[in-house]
């Protein structure tokens, strides 16, 4: 067992990152939360500071705003860090891509280990998604 | 002179979806003034639209929110439809309702949980969670996607609500139905949450017409304005419903008058499932040719409030001009009115009973010292200090 492993091999805590986003990613990402998918029953918990957060879930689409607080925050996320890319505005942009404000997509700022792309994905795809990324590290 | 703090509430938040950064400045634990920075949402909505086509353009603002991603549409197909003077069938007319109905539905759902949440009632935040997703599953039936419906065209709408459907849409309302009288009845009767609400971020009539706040935020001090009535469009005008208002204008009355919206809703969209039983299946679309030069405005009652669409067309594929104005941008100066001078523990809930959305508008709360401008308390920090407090009120009932 290596390292990586090793630290994901527990209960993972999830810090969010909404960016400039519609909210709809956002809203499946607490519905996993909530007591149809209920994942607080695998460990996995939201949680306040990205200090305490194994992986980082970052959904929307980055705009110049946001841009430098993503970095910051990834920053100070204690490393091994599993970035995640939620939904067609954290994987390409989306339909913002060709806005003026747009600064992203999130794998040009930062590093991204795995991407889940739906707009909105279902709660379904974003539990699988994590899945394969915590059975692949 | 006492010593101020400011408290920075957000830009990022677990539980606040979106960013958004408001500073409460504090005497003490009584806040004195607030300020709100927005533009961690900006997306440049409006300048895109201008290079899509009236097609595509419906997609583009259905994802300005994805919770009222039918209000929108919604607007801007009014608008259009005014520009090009188009009258739509009845039975489009009875399928925008019911879209638009149980959008109502699950966003009045969503704001009851995330208000338990910041309450410290984190199980009438599962409840009104999990009983919100049979909602999801009626759109998801209907149109294919849980959220971001993509139902709304010029002239009509994209999918049809075929007959076979609509027993299955009655039993699942009928149980949403139950399921709402028991949250209303949960909260209702708490002598916490009652405790914890009433007198809270009192909103008076004079305040709302001030500053011209809209929806439930109106409707819970007593403006019985709703777009729906007002400048009646799509099936409203055909079915019976009533405004609902309430006259205290606090936070309960805002949960108060979200509550009882829901059995309104449901009872349109009953009333627009038997309507399309008359109508002819499959007569959804009328044939467009062009958008004439001109200019329109539409709106359309989003479950926070007025939508504001208007729209330049130069007589091209796509508009020359369009601007939006969503409900939130007006009901978040109504702020002002209802933090000033409250605890910060409830401060938070006054900030929360406006269901403000920043995807709308452009969401983050943190504390600041006045005087240093040291922050002292981010948002998780004032949830907590909230729920503190409904713990000790619980303990005291």
């Amino acid at each position: 067992m290596g390292f990586k492993s090793f630290c994901f091999k527990k209960s993972l805590w999830v810090f969010h990152f909404g960016g400039a986003s519609c909210n709809n990613c956002d809203i499946e990402i607490l519905d996993c939360l909530t007591p149809r998918h209920d994942l607080e029953r695998f460990g996995i918990v939201l949680v306040g500071s990205i200090r305490h957060a194994d992986v980082l879930l970052v959904n929307g689409s980055i705009n110049t705003r946001d841009k430098d607080r993503l970095l910051e925050i990834y920053n100070q996320a204690p490393k091994p860090v599993l970035v995640v890319a939620i939904g067609a505005c954290g994987c390409t942009g989306g339909i913002f891509a060709e806005g003026i404000t747009f600064a992203g997509p999130v794998d040009k700022i930062i590093p991204v280990n795995a991407y889940i792309p739906g707009c909105p994905p279902k709660p379904e795809a974003i539990i699988a998604g994590i899945v394969k990324l915590v059975n692949n590290s | 002179m006492s010593k101020k703090t400011i408290i920075p509430i957000g830009p990022y938040h677990p539980l606040q979806e979106e960013p958004e950064l408001f500073k409460l400045y504090c005497d003490g634990e009584i806040v004195k003034d607030i300020k709100w920075e927005t533009g961690y949402n900006h997306r440049s909505i409006e300048k895109l639209s201008e290079s899509k086509t009236y097609d595509q353009v419906f997609f583009l603002v259905e994802r300005i929110c994805g919770i009222c991603s039918t209000s929108h549409p919604f607007a801007f197909a009014n608008a259009v439809e005014e520009i090009g003077s188009i009258e739509i069938t009845d039975r489009a007319k009875y399928i925008r309702s019911v879209i638009g109905e149980l959008e109502r539905i699950h966003s009045h759902l969503l704001w009851v949980g995330l208000a338990g949440h910041f309450l410290g009632y984190n199980t009438v935040f599962m409840w009104a969670w999990k009983y919100r997703e049979p909602v999801l599953d009626l759109f998801e039936m209907i149109t294919g996607n849980r959220n971001s419906y993509a139902m709304f065209r010029v002239g009509g709408v994209r999918r049809d609500i075929e007959g076979s459907k609509i027993p299955t849409i009655r039993t699942i309302l009928d149980d949403v139905k139950k399921k709402a009288d028991l949250l209303t009845g949960a909260v209702m009767d708490d002598p916490v949450i009652h405790a914890r609400t009433k007198g809270v971020g009192v909103l008076t009539r004079n305040d709302v017409i001030d500053y011209g706040a809209v929806g439930p935020t109106a409707r819970a001090s007593g403006v019985a304005i709703d777009v729906r009535k007002d400048d009646p469009y799509a099936a409203y005008p055909l079915v019976n419903w009533k405004v609902i208002t309430a006259e205290a204008g606090d936070v309960f009355a805002k949960a108060e008058v979200r509550l009882l919206e829901m059995y309104e809703s449901i009872s349109i969209i009953e009333q627009c499932l038997t309507g399309l039983g008359k109508t002819k299946e499959g007569d959804i679309n009328v044939k467009i040719k062009e958008i004439p030069a001109g200019m329109g405005t539409g709106r359309a009652e989003a479950p926070r409030g007025e939508v504001f669409h208007f729209v330049v067309s130069d007589g091209s594929n796509s508009p020359a001009r369009h601007k939006i104005r969503a409900p939130s941008y007006v009901n978040i100066a109504t702020f002002k009115k209802s933090c000033i001078g409250q605890t910060i523990a409830d401060a938070t809930i006054s900030l929360a009973a406006v269901d403000p959305c920043y995807c709308c508008t452009e969401r983050l709360a943190v504390a600041y010292d006045i005087r240093s401008h040291k922050k002292i308390m981010n948002a998780a920090g004032m949830i907590e200090h909230s729920v503190m407090k409904t713990s000790e009120l619980r303990k005291n009932i």
